[in-house]
């Protein structure tokens, strides 16, 4: 009877505790109301910096209440990294060019580069970021648990995503198409030679999709060999386990040089889809998403300035009062958008302009040499062109 | 409580040294309390599901969905609906586990045995076995698996079994039957060899029944049932010309074997894989199984003159049977969930094709929750079965 005594004791001990762990989540869920009406206040006052954003009249559309109970969380992504003090950005770790780690550890590649360029942006420092490898089925639940604060990796722009998937897309950093890789021995020259064939592609992907939708226009029947890594995917398609290989026409140029015997294998003449790359962030926090597309464009807009990390210390002494706005000498550019005013000199000093960005990972210094092609400025009879920083 | 307050007299102890109703008092809010956090966890979800605008929703379900699966037991198409390509998933998982079970159960008994058998040999290659394999993570045994498929030759040199059978670094192709034209005229054929073996078989029970005398019916009634369907095979083979059943041979077309039935690298890799694991854990089962049994019924079987086999298969396996049962439902359960590792191999079970579609649909709270009831269900299931089979065999005092 004592001993039962005892054990209730122990147990209401335990309960009392649990008790208060559970009271502890709901001491801020009782604040809550009240935290909606305090924030009302920095609401307002960042009301008249958020019509700049030109994006900001949609979103404020939307039913009051809900502008509301946003409005605490716009602030709070970049106020949660900054008290963090690195930025969590999701990347790929398997697509040399992109997303990789080398034989020492070290992230490197075109994404990568565009992650640091946020944390310069952010903290002056491109090194306070830390890197989040993610499979392409990972990629979205990340974003949308707010696991990674922002996702860089090679991820394509559809409507789905933006919408039902719950991202909000950024500039695109890549004009991509879908491409198929093939063995030179098999003597397929077009996708209508691939009746019967199997396919490796990586699950979670605009190519899945692709690809079902390009053979069924055709109407050529195919087997989907699907696999969730993309690694994996590319040592199937090695061993000849799949007669083709899909992906986007960037990551079939960059697993060619991973696979056994590159020279055997070509690319085939044929683009099935667009494939735009760009950053995306979780639907909505307006500020944080504005901050990601202005750091972007600050890459591009230096290209076009001819900004570069050598040069940049002749531009911070220039006359040209858009240059002098570009790089914060002068005028708050960046406040608008969440960011210390300097934050274009600051991303071009440690990581470069898009140019150097491209180069350095894609360009014809690399394995890949990649022509520029539709990723070159609009000057240049690309697509990349920078709204006006003004 | 208000009511058991006032009356303190000395005679009542106050509540809060009560123990029944303090007992109450603690359940209560022990509830109160799982519900609360319960509560939480919900509300929370909601609200940063509201503000990211993906309020869940099941609507994804009725829409195409625009992917191609690899393999399925029914036809699909990528314009078939998410709906269907999740029931794709189901009955790919069900494929392998099915499967699984079988041969796990009959390897797992051969181990079980060979690690109590006499022979030095044979238990210690079993121990050792049994080692290596219950100590390496199934993960890396199923990468393991999948990387051997792929050293195998390419199809254009497959190895050759008598021109039925090939293996190749795509899976296994092989020589099946296939329906012919007059398929349907021996189907009448198969019913009445199945009526006739039913019949046979409860004609001859019902005679034993009488006699009141132990007596074996099964193999009869199979080879009646089998003499039946071959008769009827023949006669519309031979009447029509054409025979019902025939053996497609596979042929290496350009790109894949066409003809015969094939095993994907992937479902080979998963499905021997979660077989050799499983087994070793169903091995050691039927050990301690065989090994609880008492030993005086060894000794009472070999003193009535039975063979160490016949005492196995008469006396002690029966026994150990009882004992085996319960930890053996947890291993066909633990198969069955193990399989969502497919996602790994390429091979595209539920987990695989549930993945797929919260990927392009973004519902990821309600396929999870799909993903949940469908593996709780197929394992509520065989549960429910191995229960029933449990009771059944449970030792009857009279």
């Amino acid at each position: 009877m004592k001993r039962q005594l005892l054990i209730v004791l122990v147990g209401a001990l335990a309960m009392i505790l649990a008790a208060c762990g559970g009271q502890t989540p709901q001491a801020p869920a009782s604040p809550a109301p009240a935290d909606t009406s305090a924030p009302a206040a920095p609401a307002d006052t960042s009301a008249p910096a958020q019509p700049e954003a030109t994006e900001a009249p949609p979103a404020t559309t939307a039913p009051p209440a809900g502008g509301v109970t946003e409005q605490p969380t716009a602030g709070g992504r970049i106020q949660t990294i900054l008290t963090r003090g690195e930025l969590i950005c999701g990347v790929n770790q398997v697509l040399p060019g992109f997303g990789n780690v080398d034989s020492a550890g070290e992230f490197s590649g075109f994404d990568v580069d565009f992650c640091r360029a946020v944390a310069a942006a952010l903290f002056d420092d491109p090194t306070a970021v830390q890197f989040r490898p993610l499979t392409a089925q990972e990629r979205f639940t990340a974003v949308q648990t707010g696991e990674v604060d922002v996702l860089i990796r090679n991820t394509t722009w559809t409507l789905t995503r933006d919408g039902s998937v719950g991202l909000d897309f950024g500039p695109v950093t890549f004009y991509d198409g879908q491409g198929m890789m093939v063995r030179i021995d098999s003597g397929i020259e077009t996708l209508e030679d691939m009746e019967g064939a199997t396919i490796c592609v990586q699950s979670g992907t605009t190519t899945e999709l692709n690809l079902a939708d390009n053979f069924r226009a055709i109407g050529v029947n195919f087997t989907p060999q699907v696999f969730e890594d993309a690694d994996q995917t590319a040592a199937a398609y090695d061993a000849g386990q799949c007669d083709g290989f899909t992906t986007d026409k960037s990551g079939l140029v960059s697993y060619q040089t991973k696979l056994a015997v590159p020279a055997d294998h070509k690319i085939l003449d044929v683009t099935m889809s667009k494939e735009p790359l760009g950053p995306s962030v979780l639907q909505g926090d307006a500020q944080w998403a504005d901050a990601i597309n202005w750091i972007v464009l600050a890459t591009i807009q230096a290209e076009e300035f001819g900004i570069t990390s050598e040069n940049i210390g002749d531009f911070l002494t220039s006359d040209n009062p858009d240059i002098r706005r570009f790089l914060g000498v002068e005028g708050e550019l960046g406040q608008g958008v969440g960011l210390p005013n300097d934050f274009a000199a600051r991303i071009i000093s440690s990581v470069g302009n898009y140019e150097e960005i491209y180069n350095q990972n894609l360009g014809p210094e690399t394995p890949f040499n990649l022509p520029r092609g539709q990723n070159a400025l609009y000057t240049d009879g690309g697509l990349l062109y920078s709204p006006p920083f003004r | 409580m208000a009511t058991a307050a006032p009356p303190v007299q000395k005679t009542t102890i106050p509540f809060w040294r009560d123990t029944r109703i303090l007992a109450v008092l603690f359940q209560v809010l022990f509830v109160i309390i799982v519900v609360g956090v319960l509560w939480f966890f919900y509300t929370t979800m909601m609200a940063g599901l509201r503000q990211a605008n993906l309020l869940p929703s099941f609507a994804f379900l009725s829409q195409p969905a625009s992917f191609s699966i690899g393999e399925s037991v029914i036809a699909y198409d990528p314009s078939n609906t998410y709906g269907y390509a999740l029931l794709i998933g189901v009955l790919n998982t069900i494929r392998v586990a099915v499967a699984g079970v079988i041969l796990a159960t009959i390897i797992g008994i051969m181990l079980g045995i060979s690690r109590l058998s006499e022979n030095w040999l044979l238990r210690n290659v079993a121990t050792v076995y049994v080692e290596i394999v219950r100590n390496v993570p199934l993960l890396l045994q199923l990468f393991m698996w999948l990387a051997l498929t792929q050293t195998f030759p390419r199809q254009q040199d497959s190895i050759s079994i008598f021109g039925l059978i090939y293996l190749h670094n795509r899976g296994v192709t092989m020589a099946w039957p296939e329906t012919g034209s007059d398929f349907g005229a021996w189907v009448p054929w198969l019913w009445l060899g199945l009526l006739a073996g039913i019949a046979f078989y409860v004609v001859r029970r019902i005679q034993f029944a009488r006699r009141d005398r132990p007596g074996v019916a099964m193999p009869q009634a199979f080879l009646l049932a089998g003499a039946v369907v071959t008769i009827g095979y023949l006669f519309v083979g031979l009447t029509k010309g054409e025979w019902p059943l025939t053996l497609s041979v596979p042929e290496l077309e350009r790109f894949n074997f066409v003809g015969g039935i094939g095993l994907t690298p992937g479902f080979a890799a998963l499905l021997i894989g979660l077989v050799i694991y499983t087994s070793v854990f169903i091995g050691e089962i039927v050990r301690s199984g065989i090994q609880a049994v008492n030993k005086g019924q060894r000794e009472a079987a070999r003193a009535l003159g039975l063979t160490p086999g016949q005492t196995l298969r008469l006396v002690i396996f029966p026994q150990a049977l009882r004992i085996m049962i319960p930890p053996m439902t947890s291993q066909y359960l633990n198969l069955t969930k193990n399989s969502s590792l497919a996602v790994a191999v390429g091979y595209p079970d539920l987990f695989s094709i549930a993945g797929t579609t919260l990927n392009q649909t973004g519902q990821t709270v309600p396929v999870i929750m799909m993903v949940m009831a469908a593996y709780l269900t197929v394992s509520l299931v065989t549960s429910l079965f191995m229960n029933w089979y449990n009771k059944r065999i449970q030792l009857v005092e009279r």
